[in-house]
């Protein structure tokens, strides 16, 4: 299969030098092309997996819980200005 | 001293023969001598581990132990820590500070243990080999020209080499269980379910699992009591599981009355010959010690392996979103706007292989493609489970070998992504199936470890911990040493 792998690597939001594209390229053929055998099995009618046990998503109670640590939580942050994550200029 | 279990050293401390100290002490000395040749450690700060050491031995003057009161636990760069970086081995997360610990280490920290610092994995966990660490390959002490394993292999060469009694890692396709097996030690993947995914970077969420990497069957019961159970800060983390009496289920009995299944596509051409007999040889132990061997087919295996990888990279794309160079992580000099940044943070972060799962799983997911790859996935998903759920009318437990092959070369497989996946084909299916597996060590071919591999039933870990236990006390593989790290060598 040919993978136009500059158009997904966009939308990964992964810059690849020509190189680095050229090498993924085939890669890529070569893993998809692996798992097209799935192609084969029959699953007419075969209800996907949405959780390992079948079990449905619990809810808790509508209380709050979490204490606010924003200070600590935003530390990692590579820029931050008055407690606001700074980022390059997203309108012209 | 050097490959005392977790079991032995806690009856030192307990009668006061030793010191939370002195094993400290011990444990970070032998890392200093072999971590050069090994790099299984990626961060450790002695002075912060001794301190914990002391607040063990000060806790047990005036309280009664804790369940891991003064035992040293190495756990892989993926759990998140407060003290300390937690990196995932990439270059992304050079750096970073988690601002929580991961519910398993609270529970560590809860139960008394000395956690000794964070050993080395394939990057984002993303391998077979822990070849893909951003901080270097990790070795087997078996044969340091040969990988440890992976994803979890800087913590299966730490136990295997005698450096600490016990660590923990996690797995996704097989990262505990593959380089326990190469290694030569006892790794557990629990249930899915059963132990909290919070605070551990998240891979692929819907398989995801932590368990614990030790020198017995035991040991891995110790600490799975420990880190098992429910937490409300993962939803997945199921409620109401049915509890294991997890020591009591490590009682060796004989095997009168087990049926074990053998599954015959687990049996097959292109496997090594050695990996083959030894397993061979532990089913036929089996059999002697009372056990019934029952041939069984799980007919979707050969599916599991492309199933996974439309699934496990499609999670994968979305989880490894979160490093846009934003919040944290890596951010790229002077971005031009805001897609530049994008774009250059995640390609000068990410290494070869994780970018080569996430256009897969991005590509997996893209419009026109999804309901050929991740529908069909996980349709065969649910094939690949029923497989199971029939066996387990027939048998109570399932043996296979762990790993096709033994340890392979560093640099054999690197540059052939697919092969290197297909080192995983014995320990998938059970992710796939949320299933609990163990792997424990049953031979060796060449001079390298065998894995044993046992499967159950979800939440039956009981079953998993007494097969493994009966066969542990008849063998002595466990026991085995490498004699390049002080240890007596593969022979008996």
């Amino acid at each position: 299969m040919d993978i136009d792998v500059q158009k997904v690597a966009m939308l990964a939001r992964i810059r690849l030098t020509d190189a680095e594209a050229n090498e993924l390229g085939p890669q890529l053929s070569n893993i998809l092309g692996y798992v097209d055998q799935l192609q084969e099995v029959d699953t007419e009618g075969v209800v996907e997996t949405a959780h390992p046990h079948d079990a449905a998503m619990p809810l808790r109670a509508d209380v709050v819980t979490n204490t606010n640590r924003r200070e600590a939580l935003q530390k990692p942050a590579p820029k931050i200005e008055s407690g606001l994550y700074v980022v390059p200029k997203v309108i012209e | 001293m050097p490959f005392s279990t977790l079991s032995d050293m806690k009856s030192r401390l307990d009668t006061g023969e030793i010191s939370a100290r002195e094993i400290t002490q011990n444990v970070l000395e032998r890392i200093d001598t072999h971590n050069g040749t090994l790099n299984a450690f990626v961060h450790i700060d002695p002075a912060q581990v001794l301190a914990q050491a002391d607040a063990s031995d000060a806790f047990r003057t005036k309280h009664d132990a804790r369940p891991l009161e003064g035992l040293p636990i190495a756990v892989k760069d993926i759990f998140c820590t407060q003290d300390g970086p937690t990196t995932c081995c990439s270059n992304i997360l050079k750096g970073f500070h988690a601002p929580y610990d991961a519910h398993v280490i609270t529970q560590l920290k809860k139960a008394g243990a000395v956690l000794l610092g964070k050993t080395n994995m394939d990057e984002f966990a993303m391998g077979s080999s822990t070849e893909t660490s951003a901080y270097g390959p990790c070795r087997n002490p078996w044969n340091t020209d040969c990988i440890p394993g992976g994803s979890s292999g800087g913590s299966a060469s730490a136990v295997a080499a005698g450096l600490v009694p016990a660590a923990l890692g996690t797995d996704t396709g097989g990262s505990i269980r593959q380089p326990a097996a190469v290694c030569g030690i006892t790794g557990l993947k629990p249930t899915y379910g059963r132990v909290s995914r919070r605070g551990i970077i998240a891979f692929a969420s819907s398989l995801d699992q932590a368990g614990p990497m030790t020198r017995t069957v035991r040991d891995t019961a110790m600490i799975t009591a420990v880190i098992s159970g429910h937490d409300s800060g993962d939803a997945t983390s199921v409620a109401d599981a049915p509890v294991v009496d997890w020591l009591g289920a490590c009682n060796p009995a004989d095997m009168k009355g087990m049926k074990i299944g053998k599954p015959r596509e687990y049996f097959v051409d292109g496997m090594d010959a050695d990996v083959r007999e030894a397993v061979e040889t532990a089913l036929k132990q089996c059999e002697n010690m009372g056990a019934e061997i029952v041939d069984i087919s799980l007919p979707h295996t050969e599916y599991a392996v492309a199933t996974y990888y439309v699934i496990a990279p499609s999670e994968a794309s979305a989880n490894l979103a979160r490093y846009d160079g934003v919040r944290f992580g890596h951010r790229c000099k002077n971005p031009e706007d805001l897609l530049d940044m994008y774009t250059r943070s995640r390609d000068e972060g990410f290494g070869a292989e994780v970018k080569r799962r996430i256009l897969t799983g991005a590509f997996a997911l893209s419009s026109g493609y999804y309901d050929a790859y991740y529908k069909k996935a996980q349709q065969v998903r649910t094939l690949i489970r029923q497989d199971f759920l029939d066996a387990f009318k027939q048998v109570d437990v399932i043996a296979t070998p762990t790993s096709p092959v033994p340890a392979f070369r560093i640099g054999e497989k690197t540059d052939d992504p697919l092969t290197m996946y297909l080192s995983d084909i014995f320990t998938i299916a059970l992710n796939l199936a949320g299933l609990p597996g163990l792997s424990q060590p049953c031979g060796f071919a060449g001079g390298l470890p065998v894995g044993l591999q046992w499967i159950a039933p979800a939440w039956r870990e009981d079953i998993l911990l007494s097969a493994a236990s009966a066969y542990e006390a008849a063998t002595d593989w466990h026991a085995r040493t490498p004699a390049d790290f002080d240890g007596q060598g593969d022979a008996a």
